[in-house]
């Protein structure tokens, strides 16, 4: 494994090194010591790397991610993962509001508390939190999955297009367009296979779904309360 | 009454007027407010309200024909290792593929790249085709992120992150179902022919600290090689331009609110934000006083017809201007040449504003394969290119009568303006005196 020293190096240097690894690279397992917090780390890879960052994270750690696997050991501030296209993000602790955001593909696992608008405008990633999340989660998501182990805050789902959501804890509360789903023998197989990918234990039997119900996607001005 | 007896003449208001009348029997009865594209269209102090003096004894003019008046400017020299270099100070504004026609798209490519200049991609992301045919290509980063990635950022020539756009400070937007087509649908990832809502905020950032950092992921991810723009709606120049200038911006954009739009409610449109002749002044205080005039470089749009507007705004601080209204009326919008079509609209050529409906009879704020098939893109993107020839003639002609070998020099000293507005506005004098309202001078 490579190691980058992300304090003596600084970001640029750090970032520099990974964006300049091609996809066929032997190079492909690297560590990060020292993030102390830094924004922007490990954003914008698109190689099938494997980075492990030994600590906690800033702003948008692994943002646009493509192919590469980047781990967190420690919590992550806002943002990370914000428009992944592919691979894998685990954070091992907590994450900050808008985990995931408008994130177009690959897996993002928070093995602890994702904050408020986890998910937000998600475009076809897949999330899997082992805590809870905040309010407004899956605010006008698009399409992919987003899974709640734990309990989800006020309007969950709000204005939501085509995403599937899956929890197993109390809902505060829905929001405008968002309502309880039927769980079909698909959607179950779905979320085991799901919750499989991420590592996470969880009986899908106990979750719940939520979705669209499409009243909003053409407007009428007999659905302005609902906003 | 005596059919002799001298009537006074029936009279109608000033306040309810026919326009006014008009609306709200629409509204009466369709239970909705009014969505159109644009931007504001009522009387707003504008830069024909200002005059350039010329030369005289006391300055000194270049020959009109034989003196070089330079019009080069180079946007995103504060940070980017590659800023763009245009030839002349006009660029074109963002507007998305979905509320253009691909042949549109094409068009203003083909023009500015035989004008010089850079186009803008808009809310849906970067087409091939646009790509192919912009030599210099800014890369919107709005707060929908519809087809938003790495790759297309990479490919950029710059990145403008949307705050707002002048038609509508404070607002997201909305393109209705009828231009949402299988190749729209897929860019944005949401089912076709549904109403397609842009986001007012970006998702992931809140405030100018938060921008400073986002900033920051996205020069990493572009290796600190690309311009960054922000793009503001006009509304509180001063704060908004010293705000981005803080947050690491390379350019800053700023939209009037006659600036267009592609779908927005006419309220919005017509009431919330400023002109943009009031727009110029607040924004290059803010950049010197930071000393970061010229430094970080101001585009201002919203309402730029010809080439005394651009020479206008030039003059007063701007470094370049953008311009979508008048580059889509160059291409053929609203030519009069259609006027059947528009009537059939219950519209006429000159006043049609319904670019969300995607019936538009020029073939560019479509989607309809047949109608769209009506624009050529060569012969748009000829049009468009001379237009943007003809404003850069314009403009230089007018520098060289007041005595500058480049359109950047031109200044405020230059103007004086017809109305009290004005002159608070730009900061320039009543024409005739030595007042400048608002200022104490």
């Amino acid at each position: 494994m490579n190691t980058l020293d992300l304090e003596a190096l600084g970001l640029r240097a750090v970032n520099g090194r990974l964006h300049a690894l091609r996809p066929e690279t032997n190079e492909r397992r690297w560590r990060i010591e020292n993030p102390r917090g830094a924004h922007a780390i490990a954003c914008g890879l698109s190689s099938p790397l494997d980075v492990e960052i030994a600590g906690h994270v800033g702003f948008y750690c692994a943002g646009m991610n493509q192919r590469a696997e980047v781990t967190v050991h420690g919590h992550a501030g806002v943002g990370v993962a914000e428009n992944m296209m592919s691979g894998v993000v685990r954070v091992k602790g907590n994450a900050s509001q808008s985990a995931g955001a408008t994130a177009h593909g690959g897996l993002l696992v928070i093995e602890g508390d994702a904050s408020s608008r986890c998910g937000i405008s998600m475009k076809g990633i897949d999330i899997v939190v082992g805590g809870s999340v905040g309010h407004m989660s899956a605010f006008m998501a698009q399409s992919g999955s987003l899974v709640v182990c734990g309990d989800a805050g006020e309007a969950l789902g709000d204005s939501i297009y085509e995403a599937r959501l899956y929890v197993r804890g109390e809902v505060e509360s829905l929001g405008a367009d968002c309502v309880e789903k039927e769980m079909r023998a698909e959607h179950r197989e779905a979320l085991e296979a799901l919750l499989e990918r991420a590592g996470i234990d969880a009986d899908a039997g106990d979750f719940r779904r939520y979705g669209s119900a499409r009243t909003l996607y053409h407007f009428d001005i007999d659905q302005a309360d609902a906003y | 009454m005596d059919q002799d007896t001298p009537r006074t003449l029936p009279r109608l208001s000033a306040t309810f007027d026919p326009h006014t009348l008009s609306e709200i029997r629409r509204a009466a009865s369709t239970g909705i407010y009014d969505i159109r594209g644009a931007g504001a269209k009522r009387p707003l102090p504008h830069f024909d309200d200002l005059l350039f003096l010329g030369a005289s004894i006391s300055r000194y003019p270049l020959e009109g024909y034989r003196e070089r008046c330079g019009t080069e400017v180079v946007l995103g020299s504060r940070h980017a290792s590659t800023p763009l270099e245009l030839k002349i100070p006009i660029t074109i504004a963002g507007m998305s593929f979905g509320s253009l026609s691909g042949q549109a798209k094409e068009a203003l490519g083909r023009g500015a790249n035989a004008a010089g200049t850079s186009t803008t991609t808009g809310d849906g992301g970067m087409t091939p085709e646009e790509r192919e045919h912009s030599r210099l290509l800014v890369y919107q980063y709005l707060p929908s992120r519809y087809g938003m990635n790495p790759d297309d950022l990479r490919r950029a020539d710059a990145i403008e992150v949307v705050v707002g756009q002048g038609a509508k400070p404070g607002g997201g937007g909305m393109l209705l179902g009828q231009k949402i087509n299988a190749r729209v649908a897929r860019m944005r990832d949401l089912p076709e022919g549904i109403d397609q809502r842009s986001a007012c905020r970006h998702p992931d950032w809140t405030g100018p600290d938060d921008l400073e950092i986002k900033i920051l992921e996205l020069r990493e991810i572009t290796a600190w090689e690309k311009p960054i723009f922000v793009k503001v709606g006009g509304s509180r120049p001063y704060y908004d331009t010293a705000l981005a200038v803080k947050a690491g911006a390379d350019v800053v954009v700023l939209d009037g609110m006659q600036g267009g739009t592609a779908a927005t409610q006419n309220v919005f449109i017509e009431h919330v934000g400023l002109p943009t002749l009031a727009c110029v002044r607040p924004a290059v205080q803010a950049l010197q006083e930071l000393d970061m005039h010229r430094k970080v470089q101001l585009v201002v749009s919203g309402g730029i017809r010809n080439g005394a507007d651009v020479a206008k705004v030039l003059a007063l601080g701007a470094d370049a201007v953008s311009i979508g209204t008048a580059a889509l009326i160059a291409m053929g919008d609203n030519d009069p040449a259609l006027e059947g079509e528009y009537r059939a609209l219950g519209t006429t050529a000159g006043a049609y504003d319904a670019w969300h409906a995607g019936r538009d009879p020029a073939g560019i704020t479509t989607q309809d394969p047949e109608l769209a098939a009506r624009l050529d893109p060569v012969v748009a993107g000829r049009r468009l290119a001379n237009y943007l020839k003809v404003m850069t003639l314009e403009a230089q002609t007018i520098a060289r009568a007041c005595g500058k070998n480049h359109l950047h020099n031109l200044e405020p000293e230059d103007l004086v303006a017809l109305t009290v507005e004005a002159a608070a506005m730009a900061r320039v004098p009543l024409a005739g005196t030595t007042w400048v309202p608002g200022t104490g001078i």
